[in-house]
């Protein structure tokens, strides 16, 4: 009899002792409520705990980064562009009695932040150009030189936030918002944007045809280009062929001129002798046999045919 | 009997700081239930108190959830019972994570795989407002086990979200040009960069050891005209070297002939030269002897040349004004007949 007493005494022992001794991971932090009442302040030291045992009920909620992730939504910008943005936050319990009090779970934790961080996503996307939520900085784009001079105008406008800073906007407003659910905002961040899909036919399109205006421009400039060399071509030609006949006909007149000095000092010694030597020259070479010579009996020649003379 | 197996057992793994047996137990009749009893906890006491780390990993310790110490590689005890829990963590390991397509069966030549939900990792806008298709790997180890465990619920799933937001930002501040040709490098670098920086904002305990840009091009539908412009700067490069060619061939040649006529100019001007002074010598010794005797030479040298010019000429006629007609010249060749008016 007794030992099934000391029995029914050990088991009670150990039921009572395992209501009342409770562990807290390093990942969760806890709060205790007795009659649905809180009783002290969270829990968040990891490791064995002690409570009232049957009358006092916890609460474990989780310490750690949870995650959150955003509608994925579509969303016209500033400059009515529709796109699709998916943003992803994480977040945390700061305060679990609050969280608790305020949105009891983690499911009704992340419909708030649903409400909340769409919510500034939405705002903060309609009130900023497309290129200001693609762009964070005005880095200079760098080009080839096949690509020179192409490219959408309104890739070349400034931006004067950024995505880094719409993110940050987004996270400070939607961070005000949160302590009232106990939760702290930690990070938003643009995840993915995309064209929806009618203007991102679009936006293929004038891809497109940007590349056939590149490639027309580089097939023109390569006839443009071998045009220029043909006329060089022919620039060349000339001026070699030009300049080779100037310098022949300055040789030949050099030598011309100088040819006319020999002869005129020889010659202007006698100039009649020179006419006369001259003359019975080229009447030796300049007649040829079929010549008719009409002589008169006057020429010196055959002024002797008719009489010996005196 | 039971009393010194049960406590012998704490000092059998040494553990000093192990919890005190609760109470007794219930009597067992048999000594055989014992025996059993006993082998069964021995075996649940080895299960519990012992564990192995592998080389590549270290072993996190909880003792009732709170963290009490980390453990290298080889064989660990540990209070039993679930007092103390281990995780693994594997901090020696390189793990990668891919986006924008799968490895399905690594091999010497690896499949890859692109779903759906992938292509959508992969599209992004670019600077320019384009759109492109980038594809990346990214390779990392835990270097803060505590960390990677405790701070963060999900840290893979969140070191993928942080790694796409990162890509994005990268390649939104590039042009598609850039992105997908010369711009590689940098945006994978930077990429990086900004990955380790969002890392140590959110303490996952990561270190990011690199990051590489896989297969990046143009959307699907957009890829022809990406290839044309390939081809037109080739065409163009055909172009200009045909023209440089014709180029090649053409004025050489023409230097070449613009020379020759040069060269030939200075024969010429020789020529005229060497000429002229032998003409001007051969007058000069002519004249030397002329001036000797004018009127005879002078005469002598009009008969001479007469005298052999005549006989060449065929047709001769001889006019004599008082004769008043023409009297045929006796031909040296030829007959009176051949001879028309």
């Amino acid at each position: 009899m007794t030992s099934t007493l000391r029995a029914a005494a050990v088991v009670l022992g150990l039921v009572i002792l395992y209501a009342s001794v409770y562990t807290v991971s390093e990942t969760e932090q806890v709060i205790v409520t007795q009659f649905g009442k809180p009783v002290g302040g969270p829990i968040t030291a990891a490791g064995l705990h002690v409570k009232v045992p049957f009358i006092q009920t916890l609460h474990r909620f989780d310490k750690r980064w949870l995650e959150f992730d955003g509608d994925p939504n579509q969303i016209p910008t500033k400059d009515k562009k529709y796109i699709w943005v998916e943003t992803y936050a994480r977040w945390r319990i700061a305060d679990p009695l609050r969280f608790y009090q305020a949105v009891t779970d983690e499911r009704g934790g992340q419909s708030r932040l649903d409400d909340v961080v769409d919510g500034q996503t939405r705002n903060a996307v309609a009130s900023y150009d497309l290129i200001e939520i693609v762009r964070s900085s005005n880095r200079p784009f760098q080009v080839t030189e096949e690509l020179e001079g192409i490219g959408s105008a309104e890739a070349l406008t400034k931006i004067e936030v950024g995505r880094e800073k719409i993110a940050q906007v987004i996270l400070k407003k939607a961070a005000e918002i949160t302590p009232q659910f106990g939760i702290e905002l930690e990070d938003v961040r643009f995840k993915r944007l995309n064209y929806i899909d009618t203007v991102q036919q679009k936006v293929f399109e004038r891809m497109i045809s940007e590349r056939r205006r590149i490639a027309e421009r580089s097939r023109s400039e390569g006839q443009g280009r071998a045009a220029e060399i043909r006329g060089q071509k022919e620039r060349d030609i000339l001026a070699a062929t030009s300049v080779g006949y100037r310098s022949a006909q300055e040789l030949k007149g050099e030598a011309d001129a100088k040819a006319t000095a020999i002869y005129a000092r020889a010659y202007g010694k006698d100039p009649p002798l020179y006419e006369f030597l001259k003359s019975m020259e080229t009447l030796k070479a300049g007649l040829d046999p079929e010549t008719w010579l009409i002589l008169s009996t006057d020429t010196e020649l055959l002024k002797y045919l008719k009489s010996p003379g005196p | 009997m039971a009393h010194e197996v049960w406590r012998q057992r704490p000092i059998d793994i040494g553990g000093g700081g192990g919890p005190r047996w609760p109470g007794g137990m219930p009597r067992v009749p048999a000594a055989a239930l014992k025996a059993v009893a006993g082998i069964v906890g021995l075996l649940i006491l080895l299960f519990t108190g012992y564990y192995q780390i592998e080389p590549d990993a270290v072993g996190v310790v909880q003792r009732f959830g709170g963290y009490v110490r980390t453990t290298d590689p080889g064989p660990h005890l540990k209070i039993p019972f679930g007092v103390e829990t281990v995780t693994k963590v594997p901090v020696q390991r390189q793990l990668k994570e891919e986006f924008g397509f799968e490895t399905t069966s690594p091999d010497v030549r690896s499949r890859f795989q692109t779903t759906p939900e992938q292509a959508q990792e992969a599209l992004m806008l670019t600077g320019d407002l384009n759109v492109a298709v980038v594809e990346w790997i990214v390779q990392y180890r835990i270097r803060d086990p505590k960390l990677w465990l405790f701070h963060l619920r999900e840290p893979r799933q969140t070191f993928r979200d942080m790694s796409e937001a990162a890509m994005r930002k990268v390649v939104g501040d590039h042009s598609v040009d850039e992105v997908l040709t010369i711009g590689r490098e940098a945006i994978a670098l930077q990429a990086r960069e900004e990955l380790q920086r969002l890392c140590d904002l959110y303490k996952n305990g990561i270190e990011v050891q690199q990051l590489v840009l896989q297969d990046v091009n143009p959307p699907d539908p957009v890829k022809p005209a990406f290839n044309e412009v390939n081809q037109a700067i080739q065409e163009k490069e055909r172009a200009i070297n045909e023209a440089w060619a014709e180029y090649n061939k053409a004025v050489p040649r023409a230097k070449g002939e613009a020379e020759q006529a040069v060269r030939a100019a200075e024969g010429y001007a020789l020529e005229r030269v060497n000429n002229a002074e032998g003409d001007a010598k051969r007058f000069d010794a002519v004249y030397e002897e002329y001036r000797k005797a004018p009127g005879v030479t002078k005469k002598r040298i009009y008969l001479e040349t007469l005298g052999e010019l005549l006989p060449r000429l065929k047709k001769k006629v001889i006019l004599d004004e008082k004769a008043r007609g023409i009297l045929p010249f006796l031909p040296l060749e030829g007959k009176a007949g051949e001879l028309k008016p």
